[in-house]
């Protein structure tokens, strides 16, 4: 069991070799990397069977902080959850891998792309295998770092290093939310290990506590997993390579923010009022990005704003309380959806480059494996029966109405209708009718090597069987009595309350389906029957068609609010910084020269002034009276005769 | 803990000063030999330093490695280093970016190499005895000789306002000194009328407690004698940190100095005032201490967003990371005066930390500017092609100073808001706007230099690192990584030192503060300490010097 540690450390030799010696290998580097998440793919399944029966190991490996009453181990934590997260990351990431051989072979940065894709996977494993919140808090910025690195891995366009500078601070935005959780646990529960802290969790202390603890958390889950309002980075985070949009942005760490929402349970089922809010807001998401989707012409923004609404829906399911299978969705969701941009990729890569759907149409001829495994892809997303997305999102579907939120619930449903038209639409613009791109990329077309056709079969393979043979029957299936047990508390209090009964259950199941159906009728319609009716559409509806195509203008918003207006606050800030509190400093140092030119002016007339006005008032009067001095005798008798003769005139008449 | 020992500490302070003496023997012409004797010196003073935290008593809160001479017995002035837990860290830091800025200096300085080196050496002798010294004049003697030797730095190497940007550190930080000399008076004739014994020894000074009753009231804020002290303190420390408003000197001086008058500024400079905060203002006046935390808090959470913002604006890159700088060490503030293990510990491991990162930084841009000739911003973009090494270790500093986990920045960042949340929770929430902020100026500084396609003709030919300049980033990028996944070794050597320094602000004046184990043993040495005087404190029974002879007479 403890050989789980090799699954996150074989990534992470591959990072060191990649790392230090890439400008060597260049070419081979892949043959590091590959094997690398290989063999980590291959150990996960051996801990995986070692698992099966329920075994469970918390292994502290060191202690990593340890401050006064604060402790924090660096340590592993194995259990159903992290198991089932731990494949998907291990097993997708190996598929992406041997993908991404093909995908990348030409570009000038290969070591550096493999280097950057295995410490993903190390920072991912971290992160779904820590056993305490911040080891988690670790892999969780580490693998928005690599999401940084990978979107502007092509950092000479501007676009692409924009995009990634966005992802990492909007991702920051639900960091610092998450940060401020993981205090509050740690201040409520003195500690930030899973173990510890769900034991200490205690409905005594009033549900206002976990509701502020559980928001903040979801704040980081929003950021990371691109909910409302946060989730604005994730379609700008399609300028990344292909296999980086599938790895990162779809499969694994956008999903992330569900996970830590399932792992922090024990949290959420005591604060009713955050459910609450994270099923509002997974299902107002869900509805919100599948009708941008409807109308965008990028085929990945197509892709990336659908994997925004099935993040939705987890957290849907999640808010339900449906927890188990809120993971299956995600498990599910990782296969096809990973398919989806990868299918994407094979035919942009097949037309050098182009990602405009407009310029597609007629592949399925020149790209049969790509065609079929996308439209395996497309019909799991959308929900129809047998495939793995419809088992899971009705069990999404299922739960919010039998835990009574309506209203989501209903949401739900017009997302199912909306995704199904939205995929469809997709695909027929993409494989069916003919080919708009002109004559000279017509030439062009071709079916993708094999080292990128085979992941797609693979995943396609999985994106059908998936859900039957681990789902069936719904909430009952093998995925359920592996991981379901771990949020018994919660299937209990709501299972309990309305135990549904089987038919209920078939006839939900029914009426989704019922409604993808119709999704995919209505683009055939639109795509295939009647082509000219989107344009009329669009004509008649010209405000809605362009508040959609522009996303409701929220970049344009946040835009303003948060970049222009903050950069004019900082500029004001820095005018102030210099004026006043600099201009203080240099004032008073002026004042300083001034008062000093005034003393020494002080000093040199009225100071030194009297003491040389006095010197100058002795000395002229010595030199007048020097003047008496004459030597004549005759004058000093003259003197003395007028002097005599002045003292009788006062004698005489004056004081007589 | 015995004066016969050998006196490691001074070893480590005048080796440099022993290079000084050499390179002032040496011709003029001959660069080598003075380069390298600096290096010697620098790196010798660094391997001595290496012992001190492998014989370092982490299990006691006494200073460690003592030495003791009487110097000027009379007005009782001790020659007395010491080192303990808070101020480990911080010499190994200065060792460590000593000989870093030699190195980085190898090859960007050609004017007046002699003098150059004279003035780094002595800077790193002055700095050191800061932090060794627990004596009160000698503290102020090596605060003063620190500032002459960066004056010149700035004021001869510097760039184009060098003159006005040097004597505005040097006047801004003297100002801030000699308040303090007022206060260092203040303590040793209220220590001395107390007792009856006139001495600078810090120690001792420590032991008595300083009235903390009100004497007037001003705008309704009672002051007291401990208060008027504090403040005194604070006005130095706080213009060295630099905290908000006193901030100011700092983007100029920055942006003037040379590379490694930037790396030893940023590194080191700035820790002598958080490290006065927490040696002299958090022991020696608890109630002023607790007494002044709303303020320092305010001002230090002004600091941590105001910087930040400044910082996102600015065209010249040594001016960012300077106004970063006053963002960063905001936080250490914050935790310090949060007054508890996680803030104080934290801030203590974030001001190494800051000294790693915030000193590569500077290395970075130094590297650019040698290569460039400019710090604008708008002149580069696109270099990740040209200089990928460079372009790697950026990032890595980068991430480190925004607190990125795995790495030594959010070790601090991350303990110092715990240790302010523990407080109060509003002063992490806003604290932590501030990594936002810091992400946001950070990538988007990385972004303008290194992304994008390379337009600008004049960076097209830049070549990237050579091994000399290797040396000086990739042991900090090493230190980076030990420090963000393995902090233990660091935090468990200042956990005692900091645990007294809370009992002492927790427990107050008040005799129940225990004394250590060590202390009876102390006693038994030297009889005539163990006479209590009227308010003097047990706890503070920690080092044998008493027993020299020229005590001053009582």
């Amino acid at each position: 069991m403890k050989l789980v540690l090799l699954v996150p450390l074989l990534p992470l030799v591959g990072v060191l070799i990649n790392g230090l010696f890439g400008a060597k290998i260049r070419g081979r580097a892949h043959l590091v990397a590959v094997s690398a998440s290989g063999l980590s793919c291959l150990v996960a399944f051996l801990v995986f069977f070692q698992a099966a029966g329920g075994r469970v190991l918390d292994w502290d490996l060191y202690s990593w902080l340890k401050v006064g009453d604060f402790r924090v181990p660096v340590g592993i934590l194995v259990d159903p959850l992290s198991v089932v997260m731990m494949l998907v990351v291990t097993f997708v990431g190996f598929l992406i891998h041997v993908y991404s051989i093909g995908y990348m072979h030409d570009d000038r940065s290969y070591a550096r792309f493999f280097t950057y894709l295995n410490l993903f996977m190390f920072s991912m494993l971290v992160l779904v295998l820590a056993n305490n919140y911040l080891l988690m808090f670790l892999g969780w910025e580490g693998v928005g770092l690599c999401s940084y690195l990978l979107i502007g891995f092509w950092y000479e366009k501007k676009s692409a290093a924009d995009a990634g500078k966005k992802a990492f601070i909007v991702n920051r935005i639900g960091d610092a939310g998450f940060l401020l959780g993981l205090f509050l646990i740690w201040s409520v529960f003195g500690s930030l290990k899973y173990s510890e802290v769900f034991k200490a969790v205690d409905p005594a202390l009033g549900t206002g506590i976990y509701t502020a603890i559980t928001l903040l958390l979801f704040v980081g889950a929003m950021g990371k997993s691109a909910q409302l309002p946060l989730y604005v980075w994730l379609p700008d985070a399609m300028e990344g390579p292909t296999p980086v949009s599938a790895l990162i942005h779809a499969a694994t760490m956008v999903t992330a923010g569900v996970y830590m929402v399932a792992r922090s349970s024990p949290l959420f089922d005591l604060a009713p009022f955050s459910l609450e809010v994270v099923a509002w807001v997974g299902a107002l998401t869900a509805v919100f990005s599948a009708t941008i989707a409807l109308v965008q012409n990028d085929i990945k923004r197509v892709v990336a704003y659908s994997t925004i609404s099935q993040l939705g829906y987890m957290f849907l399911g999640a808010g339900a309380g449906a927890y188990a299978s809120a993971i299956f969705h995600l498990g599910t969701h990782a296969f096809f959806k990973a398919l989806l941009f990868l299918g994407a990729g094979s035919v942009i890569h097949s037309l050098h480059g182009e990602q405009d759907i407009r310029k597609m149409g007629g592949l399925w001829k020149a790209m049969p494996i790509t065609a079929w495994t996308f439209l395996l892809a497309s019909l799991a997303n959308a929900g129809i029966f047998p495939l793995a997305g419809f088992w899971s999102k009705d069990e999404i579907l299922f739960n919010t109405f039998k835990h009574g939120m309506t209203v989501p619930w209903l949401l739900g449903l017009i997302g199912a209708f909306l995704t199904a038209f939205y995929m469809f639409r997709l695909f027929f613009l993409v494989f069916a009718g003919r080919f708009r791109g002109g004559a000279h990329a017509a030439q062009h077309l071709h079916e993708s090597p094999p080292n990128m056709a085979y992941p797609l079969v693979v995943l396609a393979f999985f994106s059908v069987t998936v859900g039957l043979v681990f789902g069936f029957p719904p909430d009952h299936g093998i995925y359920h009595r592996f991981v379901a047990p771990m949020f018994e508390a919660v299937h209990e209090a709501a299972g309990k309350a309305a135990h549904a009964s089987l038919s209920s259950e078939v006839s939900m199941a029914g009426l989704s389906l019922t409604i993808a159906l119709l999704g995919v009728l209505l683009a055939y319609q639109f795509y295939m029957k009647k082509p000219e009716l989107p344009g009329l559409l669009a004509n008649r509806m010209r405000g809605v068609y362009a508040l959609l195509l522009n996303k409701y203008w929220v970049d344009e918003l946040y835009q303003a609010i948060f970049v222009n207006f903050g950069k004019r606050v900082c500029a004001f800030l820095w005018g102030v910084d210099a004026g006043v509190v600099d201009g203080a400093v240099n004032r008073s140092s002026w004042l300083t020269v001034r008062l000093s030119f005034l003393s020494a002016w002080n000093d040199l007339k009225i100071v030194d002034g009297m003491v040389n006005s006095i010197a100058d008032l002795i000395q002229g009067g010595s030199l007048n009276l020097r003047r008496l001095q004459t030597g004549i005798v005759q004058n000093y008798i003259l003197a003395m005769s007028l002097g005599i003769l002045g003292m009788l005139v006062l004698y005489l008449f004056v004081f007589r | 803990m015995n004066v016969l020992q050998f006196p490691i500490l001074s070893l480590i302070a005048y080796l440099p000063l022993l290079g000084v003496f050499l390179i002032l023997v040496l011709p003029k012409e001959s660069k080598g030999g003075i380069r390298w004797s600096a290096l010697a010196f620098t790196l010798a003073s660094f391997a001595a330093s290496l012992w001190l935290p492998a014989h370092f008593d982490a299990s006691t809160p006494e200073m460690q490695f003592v030495e003791a001479f009487s110097w000027i017995p009379t007005i009782g002035v001790t020659y007395l280093f010491g080192l303990d837990g808070i101020s480990l860290w911080l010499v190994m830091l200065t060792t460590f970016l000593s000989v870093i800025a030699v190195i980085c200096s190898w090859e960007s300085i050609t004017m007046r190499l002699k003098e150059y080196y004279i003035f780094l050496l002595l800077l790193e002798t002055g700095m050191l005895g800061v932090f060794f010294s627990l004596d009160f004049f000698l503290f102020y003697v090596f605060w003063e000789v620190m500032l002459v030797p960066m004056y010149f730095l700035i004021g001869v190497w510097g760039s184009e306002r060098r003159l006005y940007s040097a004597i505005k550190f040097f006047l801004y930080t003297l100002f801030g000194s000699v308040i303090m000399l007022l206060g260092i008076l203040a303590v040793y004739y209220y220590h001395g009328a107390q007792t009856g014994a006139y001495t600078f020894d810090v120690l001792r000074l420590m032991k008595v407690s300083y009235p903390s009753t009100p004497l007037f009231t001003l705008l309704g804020v009672p002051f007291s004698f401990q208060d008027l002290v504090w403040l005194s303190f604070f006005m130095s420390f706080a213009i060295k940190v630099p905290m908000f408003p006193f901030h100011t000197w700092l983007p100029d001086a920055h942006t003037d100095a040379p590379t490694a008058g930037s790396v030893i500024l940023a590194g080191v400079l700035l820790k002598m005032g958080t490290y006065g905060f927490i040696r002299f203002n958090l022991p020696m006046f608890p109630e002023a201490t607790k007494h002044f935390v709303p303020m320092m808090m305010t001002l230090s959470i002004i600091a941590i967003i105001y910087g930040a913002m400044v910082c996102m604006v600015q065209p010249d890159m040594k001016r960012l990371i300077a106004y970063s700088s006053v963002s960063h060490m905001g936080f250490i503030t914050l935790g310090m005066f949060a007054l508890n293990a996680q803030g104080i510990q934290g801030s203590i491991i974030q001001m190494v930390n800051h000294g790693l990162s915030t000193g590569a930084l500077f290395l970075i841009v130094g590297l650019i500017y040698d290569r460039r000739h400019t710090r604008l911003i708008s002149e580069l973009g696109g270099l990740s092609k040209q200089m990928p090494i460079y372009a790697t270790l950026f990032a890595i500093i980068m991430l480190s100073s925004m607190g990125l986990p795995g790495l030594n920045g959010f070790i601090g960042e991350f303990l110092i808001l715990v240790g302010a949340f523990k407080v109060n929770y509003l002063w992490a929430a806003f604290a932590v706007s501030g990594i936002i902020l810091g992400a946001a100026y950070m990538l988007w500084l990385y972004q303008r230099t290194m992304f994008g396609a390379l337009e600008n003709p004049k960076n097209a030919a830049l070549h990237d690192l050579g091994p000399r300049e290797m040396t000086t980033l990739v042991p900090i990028v090493i230190m980076c990584f030990w420090i963000g996944l393995y902090p233990s070794p660091f935090l468990s050597r200042m956990e005692a030192s900091v645990n007294f320094i809370l009992a002492r602000i927790h427990q107050g004046q008040a005799a129940t503060a225990q004394p250590p184990p060590s202390a009876s043993s102390v006693r038994s040495l030297s009889p005539e300490r163990s006479r209590r005087v009227e308010g003097v404190v047990p706890v503070a029974q920690r080092h044998p010097v008493a027993a020299l002879p020229g005590e001053p007479s009582r």
